[in-house]
């Protein structure tokens, strides 16, 4: 990563900045402050602040973190956006943490890691966590159009992405909770969904700040060799939780990862080097 | 908050050392100093301390944000004051401001977007509040002695001995008062514009107002609104630029056209076509033709200025020429009596407390002699940050100044062939510019484009980490 130079003349952003969208930023904070850095949250294409709400929030807060989840505009509680783009949804993301009150770790989730990965280009984020990655290839995609054919292809031609609760939960988390959740997964926008395949990769990050990588074996949506290769981009290893399906932090296990993610913050990693 | 205290000392360091004129320096190591904690020394700060560095931040007033703190003494801006440069050329490229803003957002929202980003980065921790430089001398080794005192002059000396430092002490707070014949005699109120701050100022008076910078349009237009009467007095014809075009801000429209490399020449003419289809030709209000194409001197944003010429609440008037008692004497042989002659003509860079010589001025003529605006031949560990004006927003070039000075000193370490081959491109580089052509004035001398600029800055950093 330190090979890619770093740009500074950035004409059309500046020519055309992005339209803002009213966001939904859910929070919890620690009743006593404890002086540990904010974890601003970023959900995957279809899920919403809400999946963070649901265990991570509130544990990361107990342990004495500031957390806080955003929905991507045109998910969960923010405004619709059938038109986002990638470029949409790191403003968003860019935007929730520049308004936080200190320098933020992101953590990104799923797809939602693509978008922390380009985010990092123009925020100088503390440390960033990137949970079962989905930093978008062919290799990712073929993996899903063979687990799960009939919710995949539809998105090629700009149709929705389904994901099965196959994918995202493993056996052990109770039925109608996983019903539940899936439920309630909506989609993302179509030009966004297709720049996940065809969009230019993320620019060098920003900050140097250290990256951790975490995922589980038995996802059915990101295989392990993408793991492997994420975490390899960050020069590290993958952190795993074996059985545990792509949604860790709804899936029956959820504690683990997010215990792994605090423990890692708490040990104060070092910026990278370069 | 470990900050702001009225000793203003980081902690004393046990090594001393000693002056070259023999007083005790307290050696602060592989620190860096940055002088100011304005908009450029934040950036500073919080870029040396991104790349690893320790920093002791010296500002002599009491708060963070320099000129956009209008509480100091020496903030330049009035209570009307807002951006010329929309939103995206203006903040920081790696903490935007926040989206809900307007396109130009007021000095009070600069100035809370600057707390801001100093909370974020908890840089106030590294700044010793109160605290002036007034003195910075080279040191053996590459090193600098800066000495400082409580502002105002209390307290001894204190000398300290540090790795680097950045000057970002600022250039829009030393008035720029051009001298006349027979001034001392006008028996009307006379004043410059960085004592200008509200508009009750000027209420049911006869105001001139000098100079064609922003500031002495942004005064005129209050004027137009306030005053009894408003003569505007400019030494040339100027295009004053609408904040708006074609439905967006007008940079942004300039900037679309720079991405898609149109050259000047054709800018030029779309900008000249495009003001005479809307505002026509100023000439008939009796404002004179401008002596030069546009983008060739530092740009006006202004949309109102025109329209109150229009309604005839500005009345245009040449250079003044001299004063009498009561009345001012103009270039066309006309006279007039204002009560209150506010002069809006501009400001000047100074650095008292380090010798010229070392910024290429061995002369004083208030003019450094720099590469990039920024770095000083035969001194590797000196940067200024913000000496620019800018056909756009500072804060980004401040920005990237102060990342490549960083990089460039971790570069002494890690790369020492490169930081030398930096050194000798600075030395090489002196006085390079960064714009088009501009009209000859006292002020252009460090008129930049950003484009140009930070294309420039860009091979700059490229170069020095091999890429
Ligand atoms: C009316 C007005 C409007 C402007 N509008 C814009 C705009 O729209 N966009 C834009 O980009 N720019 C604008 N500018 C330009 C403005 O100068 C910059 O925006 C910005 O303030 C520059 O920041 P700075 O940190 O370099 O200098 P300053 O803001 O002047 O800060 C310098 C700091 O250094 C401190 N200092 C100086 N000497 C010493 C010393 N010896 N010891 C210790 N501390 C010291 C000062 O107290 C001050 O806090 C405007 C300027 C004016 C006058
Ligand atoms: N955000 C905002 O709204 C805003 C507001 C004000 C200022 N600013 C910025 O602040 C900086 C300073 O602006 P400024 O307007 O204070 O100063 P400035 O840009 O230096 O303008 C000074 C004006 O005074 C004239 N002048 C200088 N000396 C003169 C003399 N001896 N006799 C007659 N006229 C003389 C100049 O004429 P010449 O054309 O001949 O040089 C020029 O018109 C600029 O970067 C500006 O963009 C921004």
């Amino acid at each position: 990563m330190s090979a890619e130079r770093v740009r500074i003349v950035r004409s059309w952003e500046w020519a055309r900045p992005e339209r803002p969208a009213r966001r939904e930023v859910l929070a919890v904070v620690p009743e006593l402050e404890e002086g540990k850095r904010p974890l601003l949250f970023v959900p995957g294409f279809g899920h919403g602040a809400w999946a963070f709400a649901e265990h991570w929030l509130s544990h990361a807060a107990s342990r004495g973190f500031p957390a806080y989840a955003l929905s991507l505009r045109g998910h969960g509680g923010s405004e619709p956006a059938p038109a986002a783009t990638l470029r949409s949804y790191t403003h968003d993301v860019v935007q929730a943490a520049a308004g936080l009150p200190r320098q933020a770790v992101l953590v990104g989730h799923g797809a939602g890691a693509r978008v922390v990965a380009h985010a990092l280009a123009r925020y100088p984020a503390r440390a960033a966590v990137l949970v079962a990655p989905v930093l978008g290839s062919w290799g990712t995609f073929g993996t899903a159009l063979r687990r799960n054919p009939v919710g995949t292809l539809p998105a090629v031609f700009g149709g929705r992405l389904r994901l099965n609760r196959r994918q995202l939960f493993s056996r052990e988390l109770p039925d109608g909770e996983a019903r539940r959740y899936v439920a309630r997964l909506g989609r993302a926008g179509r030009r966004a969904q297709w720049q996940l395949l065809t969009g230019g990769q993320p620019e060098p990050a920003v900050g140097r700040p250290s990256v951790l990588v975490l995922g589980s074996p038995d996802d059915r949506v990101v295989p392990s060799a993408a793991l492997t290769r994420a975490a390899r981009r960050y020069a590290s290893a993958p952190l795993l939780f074996p059985g545990m399906g792509h949604d860790l932090m709804l899936d029956a296990r959820w504690r683990e990862p997010i215990d792994a993610i605090l423990d890692w913050l708490e040990k104060d990693p070092a910026p990278a080097a370069g | 908050m470990p900050s702001s205290t009225d000793l203003g000392r980081p902690d004393p360091d046990p090594t001393v050392a000693l002056t070259r004129d023999g007083r005790p320096v307290s050696d602060r190591g592989d620190t860096v100093c940055v002088i100011g904690a304005g908009a450029s020394g934040l950036t500073a700060v919080k870029n040396l301390r991104e790349h690893g560095f320790g920093v002791d931040c010296y500002e002599r007033e009491t708060g963070i944000g320099g000129a956009w703190n209008w509480r100091h003494d020496r903030s330049p801006v009035y209570a009307s004051t807002h951006l010329i440069s929309s939103r995206p050329f203006t903040q920081f490229p790696d903490f935007p401001m926040p989206d809900d803003w307007p396109d130009y957002p007021h000095h009070t929202q600069l100035l809370s977007y600057f707390e801001r980003y100093a909370d974020h980065f908890d840089l106030r921790q590294h700044v010793w509040f109160g605290t002036e430089v007034v003195r910075v001398k080279p040191a053996e080794g590459d090193r600098w002695d800066v000495t400082t005192r409580s502002t105002g002059g209390y307290g001894p000396e204190r000398t300290s001995r540090y790795a680097g430092v950045v000057l970002a002490n600022g250039h829009n707070w030393s008035p720029k008062l051009p001298r006349y014949e027979g001034l001392e005699q006008f028996r009307g109120e006379v004043m410059h514009a960085s004592s200008y701050k509200d508009p009750a100022q000027l209420r049911g008076k006869r105001v001139l107002v000098v100079g064609g910078g922003n500031t002495g349009c942004d005064i005129a237009v209050e004027a137009a609104q306030q005053a009894s009467r408003c003569w505007h007095s400019t030494r040339r014809g100027y295009w004053y630029a609408p904040k708006y075009v074609f439905g967006r801000p007008a940079d942004q429209v300039n900037d679309t056209l720079l991405a898609l490399r149109v050259p000047l020449r054709v800018r030029q003419w779309l900008y000249h076509r495009t003001l005479r289809l809307t505002v026509g030709d100023l000439t008939r209000f009796g404002l004179p033709r401008p002596d030069h194409r546009v983008y060739e001197t530092h740009p006006i944003a202004n949309s109102q200025l025109v329209y109150h010429v229009g309604h005839g609440a500005i009345t245009p008037v040449p250079d003044v020429t001299r004063f009498h008692d009561r009345t001012v004497a103009l270039s066309d042989e006309r006279e007039i009596d204002p009560e209150l002659v506010i002069f809006a003509t501009g400001y000047l860079p100074r650095f008292e407390f380090l010798d010229g010589a070392v910024l290429g001025d061995a002369d004083g003529s208030g003019r450094p002699r720099l590469w990039l605006n920024a770095f000083a031949a035969g001194h590797p560990t000196l940067a200024v940050v913000g000496l620019v004006q800018p056909d756009s927003g500072v804060f980004p070039i401040a920005h990237w100044q102060s990342v490549l000075f960083a990089r460039l000193l971790a570069a002494r370490t890690a790369r020492p062939d490169r930081a030398a081959a930096f050194g000798r491109k600075a030395a090489a580089g002196l006085g390079e510019r960064y714009s088009g052509k501009v009209k000859d004035s006292s002020r252009h001398w460090f008129e930049v484009g950003h484009a140009d600029y930070l294309r420039a800055l860009q091979r700059a950093l490229d170069e020095l980490e091999g890429k």
